[in-house]
């Protein structure tokens, strides 16, 4: 499966109709100890890059933009108890949520991994 | 020492430096209309006589008066140690004293501040203090907003009016709306708050003791807002809590008050502090800045300022609250008082105002013409209806010296001639009999 990234740091990976979301492992490293994900509640409906959620840091806070339009479905509940579960693995373990209903086309504005890798390098 | 900032020598010597040659020259170019004539001072005095002309002006301002007053801010006993731990110079000139690394005590104060509200309203967290009662409750509001993400509160029209308009005014500035239920008398309509509840109620907000002195129990109430997943927000009177269930134990989600009764003097309104307290799920939703404790990398016990994410230096437009101050002197007196009492002082205290109150709701309650108005429970503070206008019977004992109470009908139309009487543990026998006698008078003769 293809992991594809928004310029704001969130990944997207599609299985079927399915997307889950989460931040990228550059993100999770630039944030820090990652102490709080306000996970988004269960049967939200969200547009491609609206804000999904929030993530805290030991001094920051920041906002979780939805990759995909679409509708929560689950979220990792783990990061409740475990925040720190995204700095062991934002991309795998860290995951934040899973969306349905989701629009493929909308990957087209989005970037593929090499593309992301490259886009990092210029920052 | 000399009291007087600025010698005719030191204006001379200021004004030569500027190449001004008179203080008059100085302020020229402030239009002569709109400058003082002359201040309206007496020559100056020794320490005595000002202490005997700043009694006399208390006096007139009616220090004298014996105050039956309460309807939120009310007299009560500070011990000593407080006025005089809390003007230690490291408290009370303590400039921005929250980075850790230099105000442990401070910090270490309000962390101790924090575990006495919990304990009193019996939830998990508390925050450092907030400004007063009344923006305490809409804080309140506000938090259940967030956590439930709804847009509706059920408000009990007993809850003190002056922090209803609080509320409703921040309400109003979110498209947020509350639906104000009417009392049953003089106690919550527990009934109809029930009926209010629905499946859009973010919170239902009451207090106990209300706004007109009675004490009730919320249980049956939280449950039915739980329910519906709205949360139950109660407003208490800290110093009745050494009596009556806490907040915690009726099942609230959030407990608030005014903290003026806690070792804080009765003053043209304020400075004052609210305390916040709520269930530890929900302290990510906690308006204000909360003290906490930890170890450094040696192991050492210590505190810091936690869970800064929320606030709003740095989460901005969503931080969990707009008020980023904290009335941290004011919240130590309240903690100085807390300590100084101890649990059994309070349990004392507690039943020292009930017991004065009820003695008073019986003598006033055989004056001719005066009716008892809260049939049940009630704690220093009840109501009692007047067969003439109590405004006007209030500004009549006023001029006796007495201060009877709060009239109602400025807060709720039709009750005119109802008046809200406080007795603290404050209040003698005498001042009690007294009250009654001179009502007796006013309203008879």
């Amino acid at each position: 499966m293809t992991k594809f990234y928004t310029k704001e740091h969130e990944w997207v990976e599609m299985a079927g109709a399915q997307a889950t979301v989460g931040i990228s492992e550059h993100a999770a490293h630039e944030l820090g100890d990652i102490t709080y994900v306000d996970l988004p509640k269960i049967g939200k409906n969200v547009k491609q890059f609206d804000a999904l959620s929030a993530i805290e840091s030991v001094k920051a806070a920041s906002d979780i933009y939805a990759p995909v339009s679409g509708k929560v479905t689950e979220v990792n509940q783990a990061l409740d108890e475990a925040p720190e579960l995204v700095n062991q693995g934002a991309e795998s373990q860290g995951w934040i949520c899973k969306l349905e209903g989701v629009n493929e086309a909308e990957l087209g504005a989005l970037m593929d991994a090499a593309a992301y890798e490259e886009y990092l390098k210029g920052l | 020492m000399g009291y007087c900032p600025n010698t005719p020598d030191d204006i001379r010597d200021m004004l030569a430096v500027i190449g001004a040659a008179s203080v008059q020259e100085l302020f020229a170019p402030i239009p002569p209309e709109l400058r003082a004539k002359s201040f309206d001072l007496p020559p100056g005095m020794s320490e005595l006589e000002l202490m005997r002309l700043m009694r006399e002006k208390a006096a007139a301002c009616g220090a004298d008066i014996t105050p039956f007053i309460g309807g939120g801010i009310y007299d009560h006993f500070i011990p000593a140690a407080v006025d005089h731990l809390a003007s230690r110079a490291e408290f009370y000139t303590a400039y921005t004293p929250y980075q850790p690394e230099c105000a442990q005590g401070t910090l270490q104060a309000l962390y101790e501040y924090q575990s006495a509200i919990c304990r009193l309203t019996g939830l998990e967290a508390s925050n450092a203090s907030l400004y007063d009662g009344g923006t305490a409750v809409a804080e309140a509001a506000l938090m259940s907003l967030r956590i439930t993400d709804r847009h509706k509160v059920v408000l009990d029209a007993s809850v003190n009016p002056l922090h209803r308009e609080i509320v409703t005014g921040y309400l109003h500035g979110l498209s947020a709306e509350a639906v104000v239920v009417a009392p049953d008398g003089c106690a919550s309509d527990l009934a109809r708050l029930m009926a209010s509840i629905d499946d859009e109620t973010a919170a239902v907000i009451v207090q106990s003791p209300n706004f007109f002195g009675s004490v009730q129990d919320f249980r049956e109430l939280a449950q039915k807002a739980h329910d519906h997943e709205a949360l139950l927000v109660v407003s208490c009177y800290p110093i009745a809590l050494g009596l009556v269930a806490s907040p915690g134990e009726m099942g609230a989600d959030i407990a608030v008050g005014e903290g003026q009764s806690l070792g804080n003097h009765v003053s043209f309104g304020g400075p004052y502090f609210g305390f916040i307290a709520t269930r530890k799920r929900f302290i990510r939703n906690l308006p204000g800045r909360i003290a906490g404790e930890t170890i450094d990398h040696q192991g050492r016990r210590g505190f810091v300022l936690t869970l800064q994410a929320r606030e709003q230096h740095i989460k901005r437009h969503k931080a969990t609250s707009n008020i980023c101050s904290n009335q941290s002197l004011c919240a130590l007196r309240g903690l100085i008082f807390c300590a100084a009492l101890g649990k059994k002082g309070f349990e004392d205290l507690g039943l020292l105002n009930y017991d004065k109150a009820q003695y008073a709701k019986s003598v006033l309650g055989a004056v001719r013409g005066v009716d008892l108005l809260n049939p049940g429970a009630t704690f220093n503070e009840f109501t009692v209806a007047l067969p003439k206008d109590a405004a006007e019977v209030v500004q009549r004992l006023l001029d006796k010296g007495v201060a009877a109470g709060v009239p109602l009908g400025q807060y709720y139309p039709g009750m005119e001639r109802a008046l809200v009487v406080t007795v603290t543990e404050k209040r003698t026998k005498e001042e009690i009999d007294r009250l009654a006698a001179l009502l007796e008078e006013v309203l008879w003769s």
